[in-house]
Order: structure tokens, then C-alpha cells, then sequence
């Protein structure tokens, strides 16, 4: 099938959202192009004023990074902005002159600061705030100039300002209306907000409307209707925001406040889109992001044709980003004829909080100081639950009786309503294995957002992880020498720097002195992961591995000589047909893996065999990388694009021996057509045009899976570097014969890639991982070398006696 | 009738080594000799009572069982029963250890 051709025109929360649906639904639908007049990849615009409070750094807020794109297949123009869409022809124009032809077109050009139409508007030291150019100008500012004024006291404003006083900077806040955040809260609510901001060291001037902005080239004072003036050399637009919709217009679009959509999302040219900030819907332009990414869902599914409901509109809340306030609201803000009003205010702990209802329905929602309630009653509102039956204030409630709250909601109570994700799904993640806030989020994309949620996740994972949760989720510990699981005995281990399997049953308080089949391994194999240079408990491992051969159901072993990457020569095939008529070894078999298996060796016939092959160990036995299958590659064969062989035989050498949770299989092709099979192994490496696509938990065993692709890279070095940080993540965090497949399901695809694209945690990961490499041998040679460990393991006793019998 | 017990020496105590099994053959039987922690000797056939079958003596050891190595059965030392859930028994020999010798009572 011809892809259709697809350009969005904007690289923002709301665009990019509706791009990740759609790859989601139909990964190969569309050949997608994103023009972005930044030149970054998709970040987190609701935490750009995290960034001035110091909380987080640029690279903490990067939604989708480059290897984002560039595994999905998308062309990302950054930095280039498109200045012409002739929706005739239908190709867009942008400003370095790059003409792109589009079958479907999304506008998704967001918002800009409103600039008030003042003198004095385009001095120096006046920005707006509404990017990370706009962050590195204020932090900028901050290291030369004193004396910031933020005009307009609405969210942005406030975030803004909260973020220059933590620069250092003196900032006064002027505002036009008589009371902060008069579209959002009352004049009780505004008040105590303003109270607690001017303890953090905000200047407040209200109802002063700024006439002109003071100075030569670059600003030195606000003057104001009343003839007042205020000194200042830096100045911040936050009066408000207006859809960014020239682009629009000029293409002939209908533009009324924002570029106007229907229902699906369409504009009033066929085939051309708009979402997000720029566009109005149903007369309403929202700037929040929980609204903007149920339309990108709602568009998502248009473009692929699968629209049953379009959009309908959303009843939006809003919380203020500022450490220290916890502020909710959402609806009617102001009390009218028809509305009765609910209040609480408490003085004493800065606490109000007041609900407005008509028709026994809330309309309208103010909660300060203590937003607990604000899910519920955000989704009441929501829901418009009839409430009339439950006016009942909880007054002078029981401390601490929060962490109910957690276990009264119900499974389909909204948590995190930027991606609306319910209490339900954050469970159920959990229940699978999620166990902090962010491997949560990794596999329900809930907090990554706005992150208000945060909290609240990290309440039911407490609450779904602690005891009183035991009923339903029962604890699945090693085993059933201990109640400890998994993450408990890693963490008792390094708590206690426990270092060997003994002293782990022992100190632990194992229930049987000795452990078992299940444990020992498994805690063998923890403490081998915890300390690089850990010694190996050759006892606490089963048959396979203890012997470094394969028990067959007749007690004799197999034994599978390294080949690497499936490359053989006539040598050691000689070698291997000499052992077998040698010993007569029953069975000469091919195995899966691409090598040579023999069958029926006797258990004290093992080190002659190993020393007359004269080979490496193949581990076809044990939890550690197998083999990698390859295809022939562009050495011989006309499709292969890379040299797949060497490629494989390098990651052989590179990552064998190395002790996994469970066993690890790999496969590189050379080309799409895969003849490694490299889509069903644990990684699997396919050469395509300039480069590799590496992908990974796949599985052609008991849980048939087909890979995911990780990322795609440039260079051979490249691979080493991703698969080496891949294998450590998982040694790290999988459960002892835990399947890639399996593990990558339960962290998350999402998270693990993110794991691997961050280059501080993968350098990290690959320096772990080489230090635990050196401390490996060939076990064959050892045995050769060892007596004592040969006349341990591999003899057997042959008594010839006749017993009598009268 | 009546059966004469058979003492067979078997193997040097100092030689056995703690945990690891050591299958001997004593005419047509093969017989899993295990040292526990705890210094006993122990003996029992050396095959698993699974219907598939397979040697115990490669097993791992873990006080007074030892776990089939190819089917994960946990099997008392003691008396050769296997363990639930899983059902069977194995055939049991006594031992005698003098000195640094150890015999098995056929």
C-alpha cells in the first residue's frame, strides 16, 4: 500500500501527541514530516517554569527525543518553519526552502505570548514567556540585571515570576484586575494566594494597567494609567496568550479567534487539520493540556479513518505550578444568582476550599491548600453526579485520614488527567511490577505531564504495595524459603553487603538453612549482578550451568562447541567429526542456534571431549547469551546491506559468557527480509540502508512475541554501545529467569528506551558491565586446567562387586 | 529365608564432597551417595522416580533433599519420598561410615 503523505506544521505537546497516536494505531500508515520552529525535539512546555524554579534541567522535560523520531520514521525539521501552504497544490514551503508535498496537512502552530500593543513593546530586556529560548533569556537576564517586572498575574505569569524571584531577581507583578488569577479564583482564594507569594518574596501591584514601558534601546521602568512609574530592567509579557494563526490565515483558512475546527478536527479546507492551541473549537480555544490531547486522540483516529465519536469539548481544571502552593480549580469560578455556594475556610491552615453548585450539579470548583478532594470532585463535576444528597461538610475531620482516600477511590477515578489514566490502569501496572512512580508512568505515560499527579501515584503505589493490599495482590517472594521478594533481597543484599549465597540465607533468616533449586540460583545470580568481581557458587547453580553441559533425560550431557555468529571452518569441523567417531558419540546434530550439538557424552567423558576439540564453550547450557544467529550479509548475498556476519561475531565475543536472568538469544540480518529471524530474539539487529535497527524482546519460544524496535543507529560501535546498556538494564532490573519479553512488558518499551537514549545512564550501564566481564573464563579450559575441580565435578566410581545372595 | 546382609565399601569419607553427589556403580546398581552439611552420609538410587526418569546424583542438595535435576522433584534423603505436590519414592540404602570408610549395607 502507498503511504499517504503526512506534514504537521508545529513540534509541540499537542501535535507531537496526536503523532504518537497515531503511530500507535497504524505505524505504517503515513510517511510523517513535522516542521518545528525550535530546534529541539518535543519537550514539556507545562515545565518550562520548573526549569526557572531549578527543579529540573532542559533535558528532564524532553518529551520525545531525537532517536524518537528517528525510530519511528519521522522527519523532523527543527529549526525550519514553514511560511507558505499552498493548499492547491498541497505542498508546504518553508523559510531554509524546502518544498514538502502533503496528502493531509495538521496545524499545530500552538500559541504566542500576547504582546500588549504599548510604546516602548520592542526595547531590550521586554520577552514574552512561552519557550526555552524565552527560559535561557530570563536566566540570562537574571546573572546581569536586578529589577524584573511580570506583567499579568494569570498562571503564566505567577510561574514566571516564581521563577525569576528563585533566580535572585527583585520582581513585582503587576496586574491589571483587583485580585490574581481572577480567571481561575475568587477574591478569598486570590488573596491567600498572594499572601503566600509574597512570603516567597513576590511584589505585588494590582489594578495598574501598564501604559507604556520606559527606557532608551533597552527598558528601564513601567508606566502606568495613574501616572505611576516603577523602575525595571527586565520585563516578562505574561497578559495572556493568542493562538498562533497567521500562517493559517494567509492559507486561506477560516480564522476566527483560533483557526476553527469541527468536531473532527477538520478546518475549512479539505484534507487540512488543526489541534492544540491554535485552534477553536466550538468557540473555545483552550491552552490546557488535558483538553489538547483528547483532541489529539480524536484526530489521531480521523487520519486513520477509525472516528466513530469526535470531539465534544472538555470541562478543563487548572492547577498553579509553584513550590509550595497547592491550588486547584475548575468551572465557575464566581458565585451567581442561580448558584449556591459550599465553603470551608480555615484560617489557621490556609486551607478553602469552595464548591458551586446549581441544580444540585458543581459547576465550579476552588480548592487552596489542600487539593485532595480535587480528583473527586473534578470528576463529580465531570460526571454531573446529582450531589444534592451529599452536602454534607466533613468539618474538623480526623487527621491523617488521607490515606483512605487512596483505597475509597474507585477503579475508574481519574488520576492523571493530562493522559487520562484512571486509578484502575496505575494498578494494574503496578500489579505488574511497576514499582516506582516512574516505571508507572513508563508503562501508563500517568505524571508525565503536568506531574501534579505525582503524588497521588506515588500514594497508590504505597497503598497497592502495602500490607493492607496483601489480599489482593499476593506478594510473589523468591520463593518459598523466604517472604522476601525480589526487589527486598537485592535491597537487604546491598543494605547489609551481604556477599555470598550463605550468608544471604543465613543473615535473611531463610526458612530452610540450605535454600533450594529456585533460590540459590536465583541468589547466585543477584550477587553476581550487585558486585562485579563476585566470586561464583558453582554448588548454587543447577545441573546445566555446574556442569557446563546439557543433561539428557539419560544422565549423559550434550556439548555445543562456540561458533561465532554461525561461522565455521573446515578445521574445526574436522575436529568435531575426529571426537565424534572418537567416542562414538550417538548424535551429530544442527542446532537452532547455527552450531554443531553432540549428543550422549558421558559425564566423565566431558573434559576429553572439551580437550580434544580444542574449542570455546558454546553455553548452549546456560542463562547467558546463547548465540547470534546472522544471514550471510553483503558479503554474498545481492540484498544484504551490511556486513552482518562480522557484525554478529563481534556481539558474540563481545557479550558471551555473561551471566543473564535468563538465557539470551540474538540474531543479525543484513536486510529487511531477516533471514536471522532477528524479529523473535531477545536482540535482534537488522542492517538497513546506512545503518542498524536494533530490536528487542523478541521471542520464538514458549511466549511467542515479535521484537520492538528499540532504536536505529548509524555505526557498528553504536550497536555495542546500546545493546551492552540494553543487557545491563535488564540484568539489573529483571527477575532471575525472567525472559527479556517478558520483563520488557512488564518496565515498559517506553521506559527502557528512554534508559538507553539517556548517555549518562548508558555509560554508566556499559561501565558495569565491562567490569563484570573481565572476571569470565572459558569454563571448558578451566576444567582442563583445574584437577581438583575436574575430580570434583566429572568423575564417576565404579565399584565391581557382586552381591551374594543365599 | 533368610538374607545376609552385603557390606560394600563404597568410598573414602575425606574423599566425599560436601553436597555434591557421587554416583557409584555397584554391580548392575547405580547408587547417588550424597555428604550432607551436617556430616551423615546418605544413599539412594540413583535414578529419579519421575516417569521420564534421569539421574538424582547431579541434583542440587539442600539439607536433607536433594532436587532432581532434570524435573525439579525435591526427594527426602531420608526415606526417598518425593515431596509434594509431586508423588513417588526412591529406593533407600543404609550407611555405614568407620573410620574414613564408607560401606553401603546391601
Amino acid at each position: 500500500m502507498q503511504k499517504r503523505k503526512l506534514v504537521m506544521i508545529g513540534n509541540g505537546m499537542a501535535g507531537v501527541r496526536t503523532i504518537e497516536e497515531l503511530v500507535k494505531i497504524a505505524p505504517d500508515a503515513f510517511d510523517i514530516t513535522i516542521f518545528g520552529k525550535e530546534p529541539y525535539p518535543n519537550y514539556n512546555r507545562i515545565q518550562l517554569s520548573t526549569i526557572l524554579q531549578g527543579e529540573m534541567s532542559f533535558s528532564d522535560i524532553i518529551m520525545n527525543d531525537w532517536d524518537w523520531y528517528e525510530s519511528n520514521h519521522i522527519q523532523l525539521y527543527a529549526g525550519d518553519q514553514v511560511v507558505r501552504v499552498d493548499t492547491k497544490e498541497k505542498i508546504v514551503y518553508s523559510e531554509s526552502g524546502r518544498a514538502v508535498p502533503y496528502d493531509e496537512l495538521i496545524f499545530a502552530t500552538g500559541s504566542l505570548p500576547l504582546m500588549l500593543p504599548i510604546p516602548g513593546i520592542n526595547k531590550q530586556g521586554v520577552i514574552g514567556f512561552r519557550d526555552i529560548h524565552d527560559c535561557e533569556m530570563m536566566m540570562q537576564a537574571a546573572k546581569q540585571y536586578k529589577k524584573a517586572a511580570v506583567i499579568g498575574a494569570g498562571l503564566l505569569g505567577l510561574e514566571a515570576a516564581s521563577g525569576l524571584v528563585h533566580l535572585g531577581m527583585d520582581v513585582h507583578v503587576v496586574h491589571l484586575f483587583g485580585h490574581i488569577m481572577e480567571k481561575q479564583l475568587d477574591e478569598t482564594a486570590a488573596r491567600l494566594l498572594q499572601r503566600e507569594l509574597e512570603a516567597q518574596g513576590m511584589n505585588f501591584l494590582l489594578e495598574k494597567e501598564t501604559v507604556e514601558i520606559l527606557g532608551d534601546d533597552r527598558v528601564t521602568g513601567l508606566r502606568f494609567k495613574d501616572g505611576s512609574e516603577i523602575a525595571a530592567d527586565f520585563v516578562v509579557m505574561a497578559a495572556g496568550i493568542v493562538p498562533n494563526v497567521k500562517l493559517a490565515k494567509e492559507s486561506g483558512l477560516f480564522v476566527n479567534r483560533g483557526i476553527v475546527v469541527n468536531d473532527y478536527l477538520e478546518t475549512s479546507v479539505p484534507n487540512v487539520y488543526a489541534v492544540g492551541e491554535c485552534a477553536e473549537h466550538r468557540e473555545i480555544v483552550y491552552g490546557l493540556v488535558a483538553p489538547l490531547y483528547e483532541q489529539a486522540q480524536v484526530l489521531a483516529k480521523r487520519l486513520v479513518g477509525m472516528v466513530e465519536k469526535g470531539y465534544e469539548g472538555s470541562i478543563v481544571g487548572t492547577q498553579l505550578k509553584v513550590s509550595g502552593i497547592d491550588l486547584f480549580s475548575a468551572g465557575e469560578i464566581y458565585e451567581a444568582y442561580e448558584t449556591k455556594a459550599i465553603k470551608v475556610h480555615n484560617e489557621l491552615d490556609g486551607v478553602y476550599k469552595k464548591v458551586l453548585i446549581r441544580d444540585g450539579r458543581i459547576v465550579g470548583i476552588v480548592l487552596y491548600g489542600d487539593t485532595s478532594d480535587s480528583t473527586r470532585l473534578f470528576r463529580m463535576m465531570q460526571q454531573k453526579q446529582d450531589v444534592s444528597s451529599l452536602t454534607d461538610i466533613a468539618f474538623l475531620k480526623e487527621g491523617g485520614a488521607k490515606e483512605e482516600d487512596v483505597a475509597m477511590m474507585a477503579d475508574e477515578e481519574l488520576v492523571c488527567g493530562c493522559n487520562g489514566v484512571t486509578k484502575g490502569t496505575i494498578v494494574q501496572a503496578i500489579q505488574q511490577g511497576a514499582s516506582t512512580v516512574e516505571q508507572v508512568g513508563g508503562c501508563t505515560n500517568a505524571g508525565r505531564s503536568c506531574g501534579r499527579c505525582k503524588p497521588l501515584i506515588a500514594k497508590i503505589l504505597e497503598h497497592t504495595l502495602g500490607d493492607a493490599f496483601a489480599g489482593q495482590a499476593q506478594k510473589e517472594t523468591l520463593c518459598s524459603c523466604t517472604d522476601l521478594n525480589r526487589d527486598e533481597v537485592v535491597a537487604e543484599i546491598q543494605a547489609k553487603g551481604l556477599t555470598t549465597v550463605k550468608e544471604v540465607m543465613h543473615v535473611l533468616g531463610w526458612k530452610n538453612e540450605e535454600g533450594c533449586s529456585k533460590c540459590r540460583p536465583a541468589l547466585n545470580y543477584y550477587l553476581g549482578v550487585i558486585y562485579p568481581e563476585y566470586r561464583d557458587d558453582r554448588d548454587s547453580r543447577l545441573v546445566n550451568e555446574k556442569m557446563h553441559a546439557n543433561i539428557q533425560k539419560d544422565g549423559t550431557y550434550s556439548v555445543v562447541p562456540r561458533m561465532y555468529g554461525g561461522v565455521t571452518t573446515p578445521e574445526d569441523l574436522r575436529r568435531i567429526a575426529d571426537v565424534a567417531e572418537k567416542y562414538r558419540v550417538p548424535l551429530v546434530k544442527l542446532t537452532g542456534g547455527q552450531r554443531i550439538a553432540l549428543f550422549g557424552i558421558k559425564k566423565e567423558d566431558l573434559p576429553n571431549v572439551w580437550a580434544d576439540l580444542g574449542m570455546l564453550s558454546g553455553y548452549a547450557y546456560g542463562k547467558t547469551l546463547r548465540t547470534v544467529k546472522t544471514c550471510v550479509g553483503a558479503t554474498f548475498c545481492r540484498y544484504g546491506t551490511q556486513d552482518s556476519m562480522q557484525l554478529g561475531i563481534e556481539l558474540e565475543k563481545r557479550f558471551e559468557r555473561l551471566d543473564t536472568p535468563h538465557k539470551v538469544k540474538m540474531g543479525v540480518s543484513a536486510c529487511p527480509r531477516n533471514c536471522a529471524e532477528a524479529g523473535v530474539k531477545d536482540v535482534g539487529i537488522v542492517g538497513v540502508d546506512g545503518g542498524w535497527e536494533i530490536y528487542v524482546g523478541g521471542n520464538g519460544g514458549t511466549d511467542l512475541r515479535a521484537a520492538d524496535l528499540l532504536c536505529t543507529v548509524k555505526t557498528a560501535e553504536e550497536v555495542f554501545e546500546i545493546v551492552g546498556a540494553y543487557l545491563q538494564y535488564y540484568r539489573e532490573t529483571a527477575k532471575y529467569l525472567e525472559r527479556t519479553s517478558k520483563w520488557l512488558e512488564r518496565v515498559g518499551l517506553s521506559h527502557v528506551k528512554e534508559v538507553v537514549a539517556d548517555e549518562e545512564k548508558r555509560t554508566a550501564l556499559n561501565e558495569r558491565l565491562q567490569r563484570t566481564l573481565v572476571r569470565y573464563e572459558d569454563p571448558w579450559r578451566k576444567v582442563l586446567e583445574d584437577e581438583p575441580l575436574r575430580q570434583h565435578y566429572y568423575t564417576k566410581r565404579s565399584i565391581p562387586v557382586s552381591v551374594k545372595e543365599d | 529365608m533368610q538374607q545376609t546382609v552385603t557390606r560394600v565399601f563404597v568410598a573414602k569419607y575425606s574423599e566425599l564432597p560436601e553436597r555434591i553427589g557421587q554416583a557409584v556403580k555397584v554391580g548392575e546398581e547405580e547408587i547417588a551417595l550424597f555428604r550432607l552439611t551436617n556430616g551423615d552420609v546418605r544413599a539412594i538410587e540413583n535414578k529419579s522416580p519421575h516417569p521420564k526418569g534421569g539421574v538424582l546424583s547431579e541434583g542440587l542438595v539442600s539439607g536433607e533433599y536433594v532436587f532432581c535435576p532434570l524435573y525439579d522433584w525435591k526427594i527426602s534423603l531420608i526415606d526417598g519420598n518425593v515431596q509434594p505436590p509431586d508423588e513417588g519414592k526412591v529406593k533407600t540404602y543404609a550407611v555405614e561410615v568407620d573410620g574414613d570408610d564408607v560401606y553401603l549395607l546391601l
